[in-house]
């Protein structure tokens, strides 16, 4: 329906009093706010020597995450590299080693190419072991594409050093395995 | 004319134009940290203590940078160009005290001369008054010219030509239209500067700034309290003559990448912007001088300094005096840049040709009148403060607006606003 005249509203501009035609008290104004902001305070973080202080759901590097008795928690079920919009995700899975009764198989090697990675998290919501998460390291820098390809043990040490630094603590529950680890239901 | 000791001239031409270079280098850092401070931010802090070391590392940029000259200027005026706003920028500086100074001996009249070498004549004492003056130091380059402020507006507006050499040379539309904008727009200021200096110089009765100085200093009043209107014309124009915000549409960034000097590159730019900051400092301390009593400053200095302080200790408080003066007026410019927005370039002309002209003129028909019929001076005030509102006042009476115009517009149909047919 195209425009009509009633549906237009012209609006003006308020007219300007005697001060306002004047200037300067509009400007001594402005020169207040100016000159105020001058002395607040302010909000420049000094980066390098002053770390920011980011979000506990920022999306960084990710990390492997070890159970209660220092093993990988990753049951290799590949639904990460499944949900992975961005295919950086590679798991080759082999059968877990001997005694270790909660699981079938196991990550033989877990490789994320992090500069493939577009820190999405939706692996992190895709894994049903809460295996892998993305931590707040944000600095992350190499020198060459290979040293940006993340293998296995990289990314439980990167589980080291974020737990031992306390920026991302362990956000699942007590080292146990979630249901999809569970055997499946006797018929 | 009085002769000078042309090797104290050399020296000082050389200090004061070091002096002014650094300065300027210092200017950008302050404008640098001011910007930072009204917006919040810390500004540069990474060089030396608190970013003092920043003014050496920009200024190596400038050196290091490629000297692009493009295939399509015209190359004579596009090296002429930054010469000319550069070496224009160092000549006005010429006449402007900067310290202390004394006014020349006035030309003393002696009606039926007596023998040139009789003792005591006239003559005589002219003579020894001009040795006297000419054996103490004065600070400016070049002291006791009579023509000293037609000297300055006369440099400034050859500045413009470094502007329209840029704009022109560069053979690129968005420098054109910077640089036509900066004529247009130095045409037009240079009325309202020229106009509202008249009144300061009739009430001095002399052009030579050192006179208008001690003129305040012997009253022991400044200018701007007798005349705040002319003080507030001038330095609006000021604010236009040197490209500062809210007057700088010859190189507004936003819509002209820079204008005029989108083309230059490395220490060719630099010369530019020098010469901008030049201007300012320029005319920082001709405002302190013309409109704030120079180095006076009531409390701190009196008419026989140098019985007090002696001859070190004045020269030293009286340039330090102006010199702080100056900075306010600079601290001033800094500032107003982030608290006015840029006019449109109409309002930007009927500013000029609607407000400030006819505010100057009306401004110098009342000095006319005062020195005519021998008023007080401060009834100047009084006709400041009278102008000024009478003009907010014809403002409100005859303002309106774009869809409500108060003058008489042709008929338009229904809704349209005036001007869009």
């Amino acid at each position: 329906m195209p425009l009509t005249e009633s549906d237009v509203t012209w609006v003006q501009e308020p007219k300007l009093g005697l001060l306002g035609q004047l200037y300067l008290p509009a400007i001594a104004d402005g020169l207040m706010t100016t000159v105020g902001h001058m002395f607040k305070k302010k909000v420049t973080e000094l980066y390098p020597e002053q770390e920011p202080k980011l979000p506990p759901n920022y999306r960084g590097v990710h990390r492997l995450n070890r159970d209660s008795e220092g093993r990988t928690k990753c049951v290799a079920c590949y639904m990460c590299a499944t949900a992975c919009p961005a295919h950086c995700i590679d798991i080759v899975a082999a059968p877990a080693p001997e005694g270790w009764k909660d699981r079938e198989k196991y990550p033989e090697t877990f490789v994320i190419d992090e500069l493939r990675c577009i820190y999405c998290g939706m692996c992190e919501e895709a894994c049903p072991v809460d295996a892998i998460e993305l931590t707040t390291l944000y600095d992350l820098t190499g020198l060459s594409r290979e040293q940006m390809i993340f293998d296995k043990e990289k990314l439980l040490s990167v589980f080291d050093v974020t737990t031992k630094a306390g920026t991302d603590p362990v956000r699942t529950r007590s080292g146990e395995l979630g249901p999809a680890s569970e055997p499946p239901p006797a018929k | 004319m009085p002769t000078f000791n042309w090797i104290y001239t050399a020296i000082f031409i050389a200090v004061l134009v070091g002096a002014v270079l650094n300065t300027v280098a210092y200017l950008i850092l302050a404008e640098r940290k001011i910007a930072a401070w009204v917006q919040d931010r810390l500004g540069p802090n990474r060089v030396g203590p608190w970013g003092l070391l920043q003014p050496i590392v920009d200024g190596g940029k400038m050196f290091l940078k490629e000297d692009v000259i493009p295939a399509h200027v015209d190359k004579v005026f596009f090296l002429l160009a930054p010469m000319v706003a550069f070496g224009t920028a160092m000549l006005a500086i010429a006449v402007v005290p900067v310290g202390h100074t004394v006014p020349p001996p006035l030309p003393m009249v002696s009606v039926n001369p007596p023998a040139y070498n009789a003792p005591d004549t006239p003559v005589q004492r002219f003579e020894a008054m001009q040795k006297g003056y000419a054996d103490q130091f004065s600070f400016a380059i070049a002291p006791g010219l009579d023509i000293g402020i037609l000297y300055v507006f006369a440099v400034g507006s050859l500045a413009v030509y470094g502007v329209i050499l840029a704009g022109w040379s560069a053979n690129n539309k968005y420098a054109l239209i910077g640089s036509l904008r900066s004529s247009a727009q130095i045409i037009s200021y240079e009325i309202p500067l020229g106009m509202s200096i008249l009144g300061v110089v009739l009430l001095a009765g002399s052009l030579n700034p050192e006179r208008i100085v001690a003129n305040q200093i012997d009253g022991g009043m400044w200018n701007v309290f007798y005349m705040p209107l002319a003080f507030l014309l001038f330095l609006t124009s000021v604010f236009a003559e040197c490209n500062r915000l809210p007057f700088d549409l010859p190189e507004s960034e936003q819509e002209l990448v820079g204008g005029y000097h989108t083309e230059y590159s490395s220490l060719k730019l630099g010369m530019l912007l020098l010469a901008e900051y030049a201007h300012m400092i320029t005319t920082s301390f001709l405002m302190s001088c013309l409109f704030f009593g120079g180095w006076h400053l009531p409390g701190l200095t009196t008419t026989n300094d140098s019985a007090l302080y002696g001859p070190w200790g004045t020269a030293i408080i009286h340039a330090a005096v102006l010199a702080a003066k100056m900075f306010c007026f600079i601290a001033l410019f800094m500032v107003v840049r982030w608290t006015i927005p840029r006019f449109r370039f109409d309002q930007l002309m009927s500013l000029a040709w609607k407000v400030m002209i006819p505010l100057a003129l009306l401004n110098l028909v009342c000095v006319l009148l005062i020195l005519q019929f021998g008023w007080p001076w401060w009834s100047m005030t009084v006709a400041s403060v009278v102008l000024f509102v009478l003009a907010g006042a014809w403002g409100v009476w005859s303002g309106g607006n774009v869809t409500a115009p108060k003058r008489k517009v042709r008929k338009l149909p229904p809704g349209l606003p005036a001007g869009v047919v």
